[in-house]
């Protein structure tokens, strides 16, 4: 029984830290082009590293 | 993921959103991309290929116009949407979020509730079931909102619809496991109340996605109209001005291949005149000094000064859109057959829930067990299967459609369409292409070599006529002869030099035919006609929609003698000569006979019989009233779109159909468990997926329905 103590915190917070991924990805755009970041994997001149374009 | 959208344009700096159909793939994105981010006072430029639009931050100075024209330059047209970019609202966006958190509580709960299920006892059960109310209620509360505002909007007006079952069981569910919860009960109903809203979410998601989709692919399609014309100042300067900042009595000159962007007269110059957009006619009218021109039609002549005479909204385009929005009305009493299962379901299911309280409190029960009988049977009774009997069903068809290259634009659209039993079809654009095409017979007698002069010739102009030339050779793979001092002389034709012999393209000498002729040389001038052909396969589709029982004629604004043309070669009865107005009296006295009328149209002057029909299809290359009024776009050239279309609108009838079946069915099961006070937590939970995943099996097999 003791265990519960232990698991089921861990659990929700494994739960929530997927939810918080989830949001951080909504806000930040990643949904807005499926079409276009699927297609961008195939142009060679996009592929600098993305520290340079900021 | 874009610099673009997280800062700010600096004051120096202006954002241009433009709206570009032509980009598929992931090579014409990087191509716009490389040649806006190459012009001067270009900052970046980023696409957005889900929208087909571009986002471009350029200095302050950089005119629209000249982004427009570089895209041109590299074979796409562009079309400026900044106003509107910000209008554009996803539907799903809003509803991500919510089906997000339902989905995590669901798991989480259901992680808690298969322990109790399985035997947890005395304060093990109790902190599952305080924890479980924890994560449960903010996560209904957030969750349920699209059921629960929606729910609310109906009951204020006295009505009722799927999501106020829905709401009350929700609502009801948490309320009595927060009290079982409180009172150190037996049962909790969390996990029931939350997987059933993350069921409904993800069947609104994805109808929402569908149509997003959709509504994408007709945005990016609108591009007809002019969007400013070349004004000629008093001192002889010409300047570019946008349609809305043209003003009567200025004068635009307008180029041959370009749409009128303002009704008016002309001033200097005689030309052919494309008024199909407006009136449906396939020929071409000569017009000259004096005469009056309307905005929306395609000067195929030679340049023109008009005298500006009305703009914006006094314009005939303008009165067409009025028209319009009066007969839009109609369509929208339309009510949605699962809100008409709702009516009948709701009352029925909330009297019995009321019948069984009172009967197990003449029973004898205590008022507590008999209100918790009543929830039960309120639960038990929510419409998870009902609710996405519809949604399911349609988002395959449509995902079904959408690969077959039709876009269905209403989630309604297709309840509508799978009852039409009129169809009204346009002629020009609608059965025919729509757009002169060289004729086959007269370029199977050129010879190769004089084929491969004409190709080059016709990929050096932009006029219609070259583009359908250059297309139809190009697809017999021709080769294009190599060109010297090419000339394109503005409603004369393209002239140039080939291997030291003088060729042309150029205008027939006798005006009104529509033709080109081919001049190589010394060689007697070869004269190509052009006309303008049925949609491949249409003798296919017609005689389908009647095998369907679907009785198709011909409503045209064209002449008579050129839709009795037509009406002849397809076998269907037709009428010439139609104004806007009379095609929608037409359409709203085939309804008021009792008729479902489907009205299949391209032109603006379709807008208002498709706006008043009960179901309405537009091609692809229709007019942005046409795509905008239309329930249906498709994107081929074949007519068997409609057929298609029709057919699939029907199974996802049956399906529906047949959902409703399947959640009555699992109802009569489960309703008299409940009533007898027999139904637990896990058998509610164990019912509701059931039948959900049953309807959802269901309708996945409309994935195949489009073929």
């Amino acid at each position: 029984m003791t265990g519960l103590l232990f698991l089921i915190p861990v659990a929700l917070l494994l739960g929530l830290l997927g939810l918080a991924a989830f949001f951080w990805a909504l806000r930040n755009g990643q949904f807005s082009d499926p079409e276009g970041d699927a297609a961008r994997i195939l142009s060679d001149d996009d592929d600098e590293p993305l520290e340079d374009r900021k | 993921m874009s610099t673009l959208r997280q800062q700010a344009p600096t004051p120096e700096e202006r954002d241009t959103v433009l709206a570009v159909p032509g980009m598929h793939c992931a090579g014409c994105m990087s191509k716009v991309e490389r040649k806006l981010g190459a012009l001067p006072g270009v900052e970046t430029a980023r696409v957005n290929l889900s929208a087909r639009m571009v986002t471009v931050r350029h200095e302050q100075g950089l005119t629209v116009r000249s982004l427009v024209e570089a895209l041109e330059d590299i074979g796409f047209e562009a079309q400026d949407r900044t106003d509107k970019a910000f209008e554009r609202v996803s539907a799903v966006r809003p509803l991500l979020a919510p089906l997000a958190v339902a989905g995590f509580a669901a798991m989480n709960v259901m992680l808690l509730s298969v322990s109790v299920w399985s035997g947890a006892e005395g304060t093990t059960r109790e902190m599952f079931h305080w924890l479980s109310a924890l994560i449960a209620v903010p996560a209904i509360a957030f969750a349920g909102r699209p059921f629960f505002a929606s729910a609310w909007k109906a009951l204020r007006k006295w009505q009722t619809n799927m999501d106020v079952p829905i709401s009350l069981g929700v609502l009801i569910a948490t309320g009595l496991s927060l009290y079982e919860t409180a009172t150190h009960g037996e049962h909790a109903w969390f996990d029931g109340a939350l997987m059933l809203l993350t069921f409904l979410l993800a069947g609104r998601v994805l109808d929402a996605m569908m149509r997003d989709r959709a509504r994408a692919g007709v945005d990016a399609l609108l591009s007809q109209a002019a969007q400013g014309a070349l004004v000629v100042a008093d001192n002889g300067t010409t300047h570019w001005h946008a349609a809305g900042d043209l003003s009567p009595g200025m004068t635009m000159r307008v180029a041959s291949g370009e749409r009128l962007a303002a009704d008016g007269t002309i001033l200097k110059g005689n030309s052919q005149f494309d008024q199909s957009l407006l009136t449906g006619e396939s020929e071409p009218f000569a017009h000259g000094e004096g005469d009056k021109v309307l905005a929306g039609t395609l000067n195929l002549g030679s340049p023109v000064d008009v005298r500006v005479s009305q703009v914006g909204h006094d314009t005939t385009l303008a009165e067409i859109a009025r028209l319009m929005e009066a007969s839009t009305q109609n369509r929208s009493r339309y009510v949605r057959i699962a809100d008409r299962a709702a009516r009948l379901y709701a009352p029925a299911v909330h009297s019995l829930a009321a019948l069984t309280v009172i009967g197990w409190l003449i029973a004898g029960a205590s008022v507590y067990q008999a209100l918790v009988i009543g929830v039960a049977v309120l639960i038990i009774t929510c419409p998870c299967a009902l609710g996405l009997a519809v949604p399911v069903a349609q988002v395959v068809a449509s995902g079904a459609l959408m690969r077959a290259g039709i876009m269905v634009k209403d989630g309604s659209a297709l309840e509508r369409l799978a009852g039409i039993d009129r169809a009204l079809l346009d002629k020009t654009g609608t059965l025919t292409l729509g757009r002169p095409v060289p004729e086959a017979v007269s370029l199977d007698a050129l010879s190769d070599d004089d084929a491969s002069v004409a190709l080059a010739l016709a990929s050096h102009s932009r006029h219609p006529m070259s583009r359908a030339l250059q297309g139809a050779l190009s697809q017999r793979g021709i080769v294009p002869a190599p060109l010297e001092t090419v000339t394109e002389r503005a409603g004369e034709g393209v002239f140039a030099k080939c291997r030291g012999v003088d060729v042309a393209l150029r205008r027939p000498e006798s005006a009104g035919t529509s033709a080109v002729a081919l001049v190589i040389g010394d060689a007697p001038v070869r004269l190509l006609p052009f006309s303008d052909q049925l949609r491949p396969e249409t003798s296919e589709a017609l005689a389908r929609l009647a095998a369907s029982g679907v009785t198709a004629s011909i409503l045209s604004g064209d002449r008579v003698e050129a839709v009795g043309e037509v009406a002849r070669s397809t076998g269907l009865t037709g009428i010439g000569g139609a104004l806007p107005a009379g095609k929608q009296e037409m359409v709203a006295r085939l309804r008021d006979a009792g008729h479902k009328v489907l009205m299949v149209g391209d032109g603006l002057n379709d807008g208002p019989a498709l706006a008043a029909a009960d179901a309405s299809m537009a091609p692809g290359s229709a007019s942005d009233v046409g795509l905008q009024a239309a329930d249906f776009v498709f994107v081929q050239d074949s007519l068997l779109a409609l057929p298609r279309a029709l057919a699939t609108a029907r199974k996802t009838m049956a399906v529906v159909r047949q959902n409703f079946t399947l959640a009555i069915v699992y109802n009569v099961i489960a309703v008299p468990l409940a009533i007898a006070g027999l139904v637990t937590p896990l058998i509610a939970a164990l019912a509701m997926s059931g039948s959900s995943l049953l309807v959802v099996a269901n309708s996945l097999r409309l994935a195949r329905a489009a073929k």
